[in-house]
């Protein structure tokens, strides 16, 4: 291991090990970020979440969103799989239909960065009691 | 980078009930539906939930299970990794209407809790000084070191208004301003890791769960008060945190945290663990001193304090585990 010999030296050592305590301190304090949750039930899965969720993570990454991305179970939109939930802080939770990678790449350039919806949304139809 | 990881908890109360073998059970399980890039196992302190333990919470969503046997880490990773659906039946279930509580953001136990002194326990890997850098981890050492004199440090100790966590409720920063008054060639920091009271378990949870707040403490304590030397006395009941504490000093030493010219100044420090024998009455201090130097643990009159008089008759601090875990978030 090399010395830490300054505070220098220990504010580079701390900038290379965040990146692998990010989503522990994230999960800390989820309300301050954007909140994505991709459904990933077995329609899910059978129409390719995953891929989706694995493009959304690597986006996040590249345009350095502070956000978190977690699979969550079925959202009751299985005619409409994969969909992906937004909660920006402040915001009403937003729900995307259809969502391939290309549209979940325009989820975030356009929703997340912009603020613009996009085609496909579903409206909420449940309420939480 | 991983999507997803797994905190075991590795406190005493939960490696009893087998933890260990249910984080080698999730590293079988996650190879054999090969998920090894996407998920992490990691071992990390205490929870503070230890009568509901094993417990394994899942991070980023939260997910909080509880009663976890080696049985159900197939279980936890068929389902709630690779499919997302939580495994319903280790959720910890709220005793009052007995719903099962979806992540630990909506339990009632954390709501409440504001951590300070538990800050790395339960979140960080303890055998893992590189996490505990991660979260700011020995920058109040730098800052101390680099930035401020003795003088500075203890008058923002005084300032913060910290007091003798093992019961005595002395201010801290008094304390080290009294041991710094006395001239000698050779002062000590001891810390009292004895946790005589029965049951109580707050000091081991710290030791076990975030060792390295200590060192830095102590380390910042020596150089406030002008000691080289830091001497843990830590109960023999204790093995995990002494064997944690061993690998956390070792780490330090590694990266130049602990030894000669810390940071590059000409302050020195290091450390040595020395262990009780199941005596209650060597964790009141002068006793524990004595027991350190090879005696009989007797208390004996004070004055003179150890502050004057204490470990070989020279200058000595002694605090608790959860004072000096209070002391890096000072500054």
């Amino acid at each position: 291991m090399t010395k830490i010999k300054s505070l220098d030296d220990l504010r580079q050592k701390k900038q290379q090990l965040e990146q692998s305590m990010e989503i522990r301190e994230k999960s800390d304090h989820p309300e301050n970020l954007v909140q994505i949750k991709v459904a990933m039930a077995t329609c899910g899965i059978a129409s390719g979440a995953r891929t989706v969720m694995n493009a959304l993570v690597e986006k996040i990454k590249k345009e350095n969103i502070p956000a978190v991305v977690t699979q969550t179970g079925c959202m009751g939109y299985c005619y409409a799989e994969p969909t992906v939930e937004v909660t920006k802080p402040g915001f009403d939770p937003v729900v995307f239909s259809y969502v391939d990678v290309k549209k979940a790449e325009e989820i975030v350039d356009k929703y997340i960065l912009n603020n613009e919806l996009i085609d496909g949304i579903l409206p909420p139809n449940y309420q939480t009691i | 980078m991983y999507k997803m990881q797994l905190l075991v908890c590795g406190g005493t109360g939960c490696r009893a009930s087998a933890s260990a073998t249910i984080v080698e059970k999730l590293n079988e399980s996650l190879k054999a539906h090969q998920l090894t890039e996407e998920a992490q196992v990691v071992t990390t302190g205490c929870f503070g939930f230890c009568e509901k333990g094993p417990i394994v919470k899942v991070i980023p969503d939260n997910t909080f299970y509880t009663k976890v046997k080696p049985e159900d880490a197939e279980e936890i990773v068929a389902e709630h990794i690779l499919k997302g659906r939580k495994v319903s039946r280790l959720l910890y279930e709220d005793p009052e209407n007995k719903e099962h509580i979806v992540d630990s953001k909506h339990m009632g136990f954390y709501q409440k809790q504001m951590r300070i002194a538990l800050r790395n326990c339960g979140v960080i890997d303890p055998e893992n000084i590189d996490e505990y850098i991660a979260r700011d981890g020995y920058s109040a050492l730098a800052q101390v070191i680099t930035d401020l004199t003795p003088e500075q440090t203890i008058d923002m100790v005084k300032q913060s208004g910290l007091r003798g966590r093992g019961g005595a409720g002395f201010p801290t920063g008094l304390k080290w301003e009294i041991t710094s008054k006395f001239s000698s060639d050779q002062k000590y920091v001891v810390c009292n890791a004895d946790e005589g009271d029965p049951g109580a378990f707050m000091d081991r949870s710290i030791l076990e769960g975030d060792p390295n707040s200590i060192i830095e403490a102590m380390a910042i304590c020596g150089y406030c008060i002008g000691a080289t030397k830091g001497l843990v006395y830590i109960r023999a009941e204790y093995p995990l945190a002494i064997k944690r504490l061993k690998i956390a000093i070792e780490q330090a030493r590694e990266y130049g945290l602990l030894g000669d010219n810390i940071f590059g100044s000409k302050f020195s420090f290091d450390m040595e663990l020395r262990y009780g024998a199941g005596a209650f009455v060597c964790g009141e201090e002068t006793a524990l001193i004595a027991s350190m130097e090879g005696k009989r643990g007797e208390p004996r009159v004070k004055p003179p304090f150890p502050a004057e008089s204490g470990y070989m008759n020279k200058p000595t601090n002694v605090n608790n585990v959860e004072t000096f875990a209070n002391v890096p978030v000072i500054f």
